[in-house]
């Protein structure tokens, strides 16, 4: 049957499943806008910044597990979704972005709004395409979705000049693609898988260090069952954080540079590491020669490029980690390791990452414990870049799958405000708090609009401390505390939540943190909570980039009373 | 074993690598790998690419200099690339490589022509152009044969150089790199 290419869009995401699309129009994509009204289940969230879009695709994706979906018009609208496809690249996110292009006749020729944006987004996707005839944007979406969400997920870009929108050509959606260059793979090689087995049998001190290939592969139980079975402690890397119960007596929270200094003292004794679909990124190994320098390293990770990248791996498995999990938990017998298990306990009594100072100012640490107390932990949890980052994944306990949702490998400020548009839209049940720096916050704050509009309960706690936090933290301790460009004029977060129309409260006082958290809870629709806290508090422990657990600077510093409030709590 | 503090990449000392790649036929390909290796930081010490016995998909040869560490970099990173139908680290195979350079250098007198000729004759060169005080010369061989050449020519006084970059497969009945097209159909079903 003959549909115009914009018609031939929309039946072939409607094939994929794709209920939300979020985006900006403009000329090049308007033949796709205009035939949208004849798809009433493509549902359009129309957001104030393209980046935004991207973010928010990101968002939903990450709390779905499906491919979330964006679009943009040509030239500007296209390069604007450049960050959140660096973003979703580098955090292995699937997403499908549709660009409108200029014209055929046009392109090359500089035209108004015309970028080469195949080129521009070359090495932020995992793929993309220039789509010339309407004939080919079926399969071409086809092979975009099977890109983006096989092997190790990442965003695919399609682009498509105005004139494909509008011509005619036979739609029938492909049942499947041909891609000899692409072959995934997915079972882990059962030699590897032996040799790993008889290493975690051997081990006498091993830890698994968790990244987000166990999320994106709903590996969970899996996961579970190897760390009960052979009784080892499980360290959750930063994206990583969700894909295994924070309130498991073998769970040790997240390693690295801001990692509980449990989690990274008991690395640095192990005898074998097990990384866990993640990728032994600068951030959690810090100096290389001293990660783990009693170690063997068995690595496992869909991606063969990432095997000996950073580290050199003792027994590398490729594959799926759901699927090779359960190959190696097959081979494994129940041990027993309670003296490791012991020491570790032991450890983490002993430098109390996880507790809070006991004091009378608004800490942040405080806030982020507070909201997971109120929410007794049954929420997503959103953030940005920074140090409000870094509290949010140290001091909210995580126990429910793909529950925090955070902007690792690229670091993008103000990730925050649409990738919770995006949770919220996937997960409409779930209580969705994003948790703001008041930089990064500021970087895509016009999204309150599409907030507003939509009427989505997003809980916004904005961390106003009135400086670029982490950067001035690394100022203070090793610029000497010359502050340059780190601190900023605030405008009034209460009056702006206002002036879109949302409910706005401020905190200036502990007391206030508790209070007003129950009462953003009790209004059915966005909130934003303005906590004005410490101004200069720092994050710990900390592990100085380019160097290891011997140069970690823990924090509290002495003869600060701490509180656990978790213990408190229960 | 890995013990004390050795997960670093080996450092093996630097060498030359040979790496042949087939590829879709699409626009843009050479791009996506070139783009790979400069985000990288890999470098290309020669490219060349054409067409293969396989139609719709061509042949890269790259020569590489780097530890075996960075060369499996990029032989896993150049697999990642969607249009990457199969990648051949030649390096540790036995290969027949060639590369071909046309020069052109000057002979202002007949004596020069004569002793230039006599050189394009032992090397089993060929001339395929003479100027009025130019010959230009078509050498096809390894890169040491060239160099040898090259610095013969230099005393006459080179003109203009123009190399191909080497093309290299391995010896013998070996089939060469092959991924028939189709035989990877991927399912694709919905999340």
């Amino acid at each position: 049957m003959k549909r115009t290419g914009a018609q031939i869009v929309c039946e072939s995401l409607q094939a994929e499943g794709v209920d939300i699309i979020f985006g900006i129009l403009g000329g090049a994509i308007l033949p796709l806008y205009q035939t949208l009204p004849q798809y009433p289940k493509l549902k359009h969230i129309l957001v104030r910044h393209e980046q935004c879009a991207a973010h928010a695709a990101d968002g939903y994706s990450r709390v779905t597990g499906k491919v979330g979906v964006c679009w943009a018009t040509s030239g500007p609208g296209a390069t604007n979704l450049v960050t959140g496809l660096a973003n979703a690249m580098m955090d292995s996110v699937p997403m499908v972005a549709i660009t409108g292009q200029v014209p055929r006749s046009a392109i090359g020729k500089d035209a108004f709004q015309e970028t080469d944006v195949t080129g521009v987004t070359l090495p932020v996707t995992k793929h993309n395409y220039l789509v010339m005839d309407a004939k080919d944007l079926a399969h071409t979406i086809k092979e975009a979705f099977y890109i983006a969400r096989s092997g190790r997920p990442g965003p695919v870009l399609i682009d498509i000049p105005k004139d494909v929108l509008q011509e005619e050509a036979d739609y029938v959606y492909p049942e499947s693609v041909t891609l000899p260059g692409y072959v995934p793979h997915l079972t882990g090689n059962p030699a590897q898988i032996k040799r790993a087995a008889k290493l975690i049998a051997e081990a006498h001190r091993p830890v698994i260090i968790a990244g987000h290939g166990v999320i994106i592969s709903r590996a969970y139980a899996e996961l579970k069952e190897l760390a009960e079975k052979a009784q080892i402690p499980v360290i959750t890397t930063l994206l990583g954080i969700s894909g295994f119960p924070e309130d498991h007596v073998l769970s040790l929270g997240m390693p690295g540079m801001h990692g509980m200094a449990y989690a990274n003292i008991a690395i640095d004794r192990s005898d074998l590491v097990i990384g866990i679909g993640m990728r032994f990124d600068d951030r959690v190994v810090g100096r290389v020669k001293d990660f783990a320098p009693r170690a063997k390293i068995i690595h496992i990770d869909i991606d063969p490029a990432e095997i000996d990248k950073n580290v050199k791996t003792t027994v590398p498995l490729v594959g799926d980690v759901k699927r090779v999990l359960s190959a190696l938990n097959k081979q494994l017998a129940p041990q027993n390791r309670l003296d490791w298990v012991r020491e570790v306990d032991q450890v983490k009594r002993e430098h109390p990452s996880h507790l809070i100072s006991d004091t009378n100012k608004v800490l942040p640490q405080y806030v982020v414990r507070q909201i997971w107390e109120a929410t007794k932990g049954d929420a997503i949890i959103v953030t940005g870049v920074g140090q409000h980052q870094m509290w949010a994944a140290q001091h909210f306990f995580y126990t429910k799958p793909a529950s925090f949702v955070t902007s690792g490998g690229l670091g993008t400020m103000g990730f925050e405000v649409p990738a919770a548009i995006g949770a919220k839209l996937g997960k409409p049940k779930e209580t969705v708090w994003a948790i703001c720096g008041d930089g990064g916050f500021q970087m895509t704050l016009q999204e309150l609009a599409t907030i507003a509009e939509h009427k989505i309960d997003i809980k916004f706690a904005i961390f106003n401390n009135g400086f670029h936090g982490m950067v001035r933290q690394w100022q203070e301790l090793f610029y000497n505390k010359d502050y340059v460009a780190t601190q900023f004029f605030n405008p009034d977060f209460v009056k702006l939540a206002d002036a879109y129309g949302i409910a706005g409260f401020r905190v200036t006082d502990k007391a206030g943190v508790r209070a007003t958290i129950d009462q953003a809870m009790a209004v059915r629709g966005p909130v934003l909570i303005d906590f004005v806290v410490e101004p200069e508090e720092n994050v710990y422990p900390m592990i100085p980039a380019g160097t290891s657990v011997g140069e970690m600077i823990e924090a509290p510093l002495p003869g600060l009373h701490l509180v656990d409030s978790k213990d408190a709590s229960t | 074993m890995t013990t004390n503090g050795a997960h670093q990449a080996h450092q093996h000392t630097a060498r030359q690598h040979t790496i042949t790649a087939l590829v879709m036929d699409h626009p843009g390909v050479l791009n996506r790998v070139a783009s790979m290796f400069r985000r990288r930081g890999f470098n290309i010490a020669s490219l060349a690419v054409g067409a293969s016995e396989i139609p719709g998909q061509s042949r890269m040869t790259f020569v590489v200099n780097g530890d075996d560490a960075t060369v499996e970099q990029v032989t896993k990173q150049l697999r990642k690339i969607i249009e990457v139908v199969k990648v051949t680290d030649l390096s540790q195979e036995d290969i027949v490589a060639r590369e071909l350079a046309l020069v052109k250098v000057k002979t202002p007198s007949a004596d020069s022509r004569a002793e230039v000729i006599q050189i394009v004759e032992l090397f089993r060169a060929k001339v395929i152009d003479v100027g009025a005080d130019t010959v230009t010369i078509e050498i096809t061989g390894d890169e040491n044969k060239i160099a040898s050449i090259m610095t013969l020519l230099k005393g006459f006084g080179v003109v203009e150089v123009m190399r191909t970059g080497r093309v290299a497969m391995s010896r013998g009945r070996k089939a060469p790199v092959r991924a028939a097209a189709g035989s990877a159909k991927a399912k694709a079903s919905k999340a």
